[in-house]
């Protein structure tokens, strides 16, 4: 059979095995540095192995190995049967992969070594962020080369919230990562001051609004039909939900400097707009979730759909918490706090991560030519201890970050204060303990997937899709 | 002009701009449209089918 009657499930295979691969190694290393919050030693005094160097490693693991290998891979997929059409570009499909994955290796050997742009979410020195621009704007001609060329008439929204997601994320890496070099390893921004501090959070918030959350929502307006079996509740609301999105994120990162020397009218827009991103967000999550109406009773059987559904629960909620906490009075408890960082997983671990999962139980069987997967029962069980795991992650970090805001503000009356930093920092042993056995308890599920997936794989034949012709 | 008057412009075209997408997203003239788009992931069904030798 030529390779133009069929569909590139090759890249595609790649890319969704290495989403477990690096979903693995990457919360690995989050479970490390949780478990040295409590006991330090566990960095067991090597300089590569400390929190402050890992901890970047973790983030970019999870964010752009894991999560960018699940976009680029879903993508791929969703362009191809949405477009009905052969990936565009021939080769280039497969640069994007093996590139990817030299960023990924050149990140854990360098992350670890120290050197660091130390822009947060932006640490990669200058050579990889080259290396990023190359194989981005390779992705970019893939995917909108192959919805030039494709053979049905309109658009599917889930191509619309991937483009958004690509442009977007090309666009924020050039801007931020302007910096001049000094050496092999070493470069400095190109801005100065409070304006570098402004371009890297109106980068850091749209790779949240674009990289974790747009890319994400491609995924979930292909999969959750797909696997509920019936189209999307409105698709009208689905073209709201698109624009309403893409143009308000822009403009909510300046409350990330909240109290800072950014001037105060720039932290208003940012808390304005970052009020306004409710609508849009929850009117997302209602359409997913009300894409099952009529067909609940699926959730009781179906746990790849119960990890779709729930991953969309989380959604809501963080996109709640969220712009409560972008109001400058709550800003001023929660900021520096723990409670950001379980806000953060509320949304990685439970959106990010949950849809991504589902979605890879939904693609291994059909990748490889089976029915199912090796076990469904393995899914179920895979998805409590995932459920189970963020509750716990995510209350502990709720109730340590508030007491540790209201012991750092709190003032005795002739104005000293109350509380010393170590004295908060003691109060948190408990609350990293419980956050330590949730974050394990979702890599240990992350292992029975690992399992699971090679099962399924082990016997099979990869099958590559014929295209539907015209008739 | 003064900046804030540019300000209350750029806010007013905003919400003309979501209002009109609104409007169109919505408008009967799309429907069939968007029905056909809603679709778009299940008019490949077959294939799932016939490779995973579900009958």
């Amino acid at each position: 059979m030529s390779t133009e009657t069929t569909y590139n499930y090759k890249v595609v295979r790649q890319f969704t095995i290495m989403t477990v691969v690096w979903g693995i190694v990457g919360m690995l290393v989050g479970v490390l540095i949780a478990a040295q919050l409590i006991w330090p030693n566990l960095n067991f005094d090597i300089p590569w192995l400390t929190y402050s160097r890992l901890r970047p490693l973790h983030t970019n693991a999870v964010i752009f190995a894991f999560g960018g290998s699940a976009l680029i891979g879903t993508s791929y997929y969703v362009v191809q049967r949405t477009c009905q059409t052969r990936l565009f570009g021939g080769g280039l499909a497969a640069f994007t992969f093996w590139g990817w994955m030299l960023v990924i290796v050149l990140a854990a050997v360098t992350l670890p070594l120290g050197l660091t742009s130390s822009k947060e979410y932006a640490e990669l020195e200058w050579p990889v962020d080259l290396l990023i621009t190359a194989v981005w704007v390779a992705y970019a001609i893939v995917f909108f080369g192959t919805i030039v060329k494709r053979k049905t008439k309109h658009i599917y929204v889930a191509n619309w919230f991937y483009g958004a997601f690509i442009l977007t994320i090309a666009v924020l890496h050039i801007v931020n990562s302007a910096e001049i070099p000094v050496s092999w390893t070493k470069s400095y921004s190109v801005y100065p001051g409070t304006i570098d501090a402004m371009v890297q959070w109106w980068y850091g918030h749209n790779a949240v609004g674009f990289f974790l959350t747009a890319g994400f929502l491609g995924m979930m307006y292909y999969f959750i039909p797909k696997q509920a079996n019936r189209p999307v509740f409105s698709y009208r609301l689905s073209v709201v939900h698109f624009w309403a999105l893409i143009s308000t994120y822009m403009w909510a990162g300046p409350h990330h400097l909240h109290y800072t020397a950014l001037p105060n009218w720039a932290q208003s827009v940012g808390m304005v707009f970052s009020l306004i991103l409710l609508a849009p967000s929850w009117g997302g999550m209602i359409n997913g979730i009300m894409t099952l109406s009529g067909a609940w009773h699926k959730l009781r059987t179906d746990p790849i759909l119960k990890f779709l559904i729930v991953s969309l629960s989380f959604y809501g909620m963080s996109t709640f918490e969220g712009p409560m906490m972008s109001v400058k009075t709550v800003n001023a408890l929660s900021h520096y706090t723990e409670w950001t960082i379980g806000h953060v997983h509320s949304g990685a671990l439970g959106w990010v991560a949950m849809i991504t999962i589902g979605s890879v139980y939904f693609l291994l069987p059909k990748l490889f030519g089976r029915e199912q997967m090796y076990s469904v029962k393995l899914i179920d069980w895979h998805f409590w201890m995932s459920t189970i795991g963020v509750v716990l992650y995510v209350v502990a970090l709720w109730v340590a970050g508030i007491m540790q805001g209201l012991m750092w503000r709190a003032v005795n009356a002739d104005g000293t204060l109350t509380y010393s930093f170590v004295e908060s920092l003691e109060a948190m042993y408990p609350f990293y303990f419980v956050r330590l056995i949730g974050g394990g308890l979702f890599f240990l599920g992350m292992l029975v997937m690992a399992y699971n997936m090679v099962k399924t794989i082990s016997g099979a034949k990869a099958v590559n899709d014929p295209i539907p012709q015209a008739a | 002009m003064d900046i804030n008057t540019l300000r209350g412009i750029t806010t007013v075209l905003a919400l003309i701009a979501f209002i009109a997408v609104v409007i169109w997203a919505f408008s009967k003239r799309r429907k069939s449209a968007f029905d056909e788009a809603a679709n778009l992931p299940f008019a490949d069904d077959e294939i799932d089918q016939k490779s995973q030798g579900v009958k």
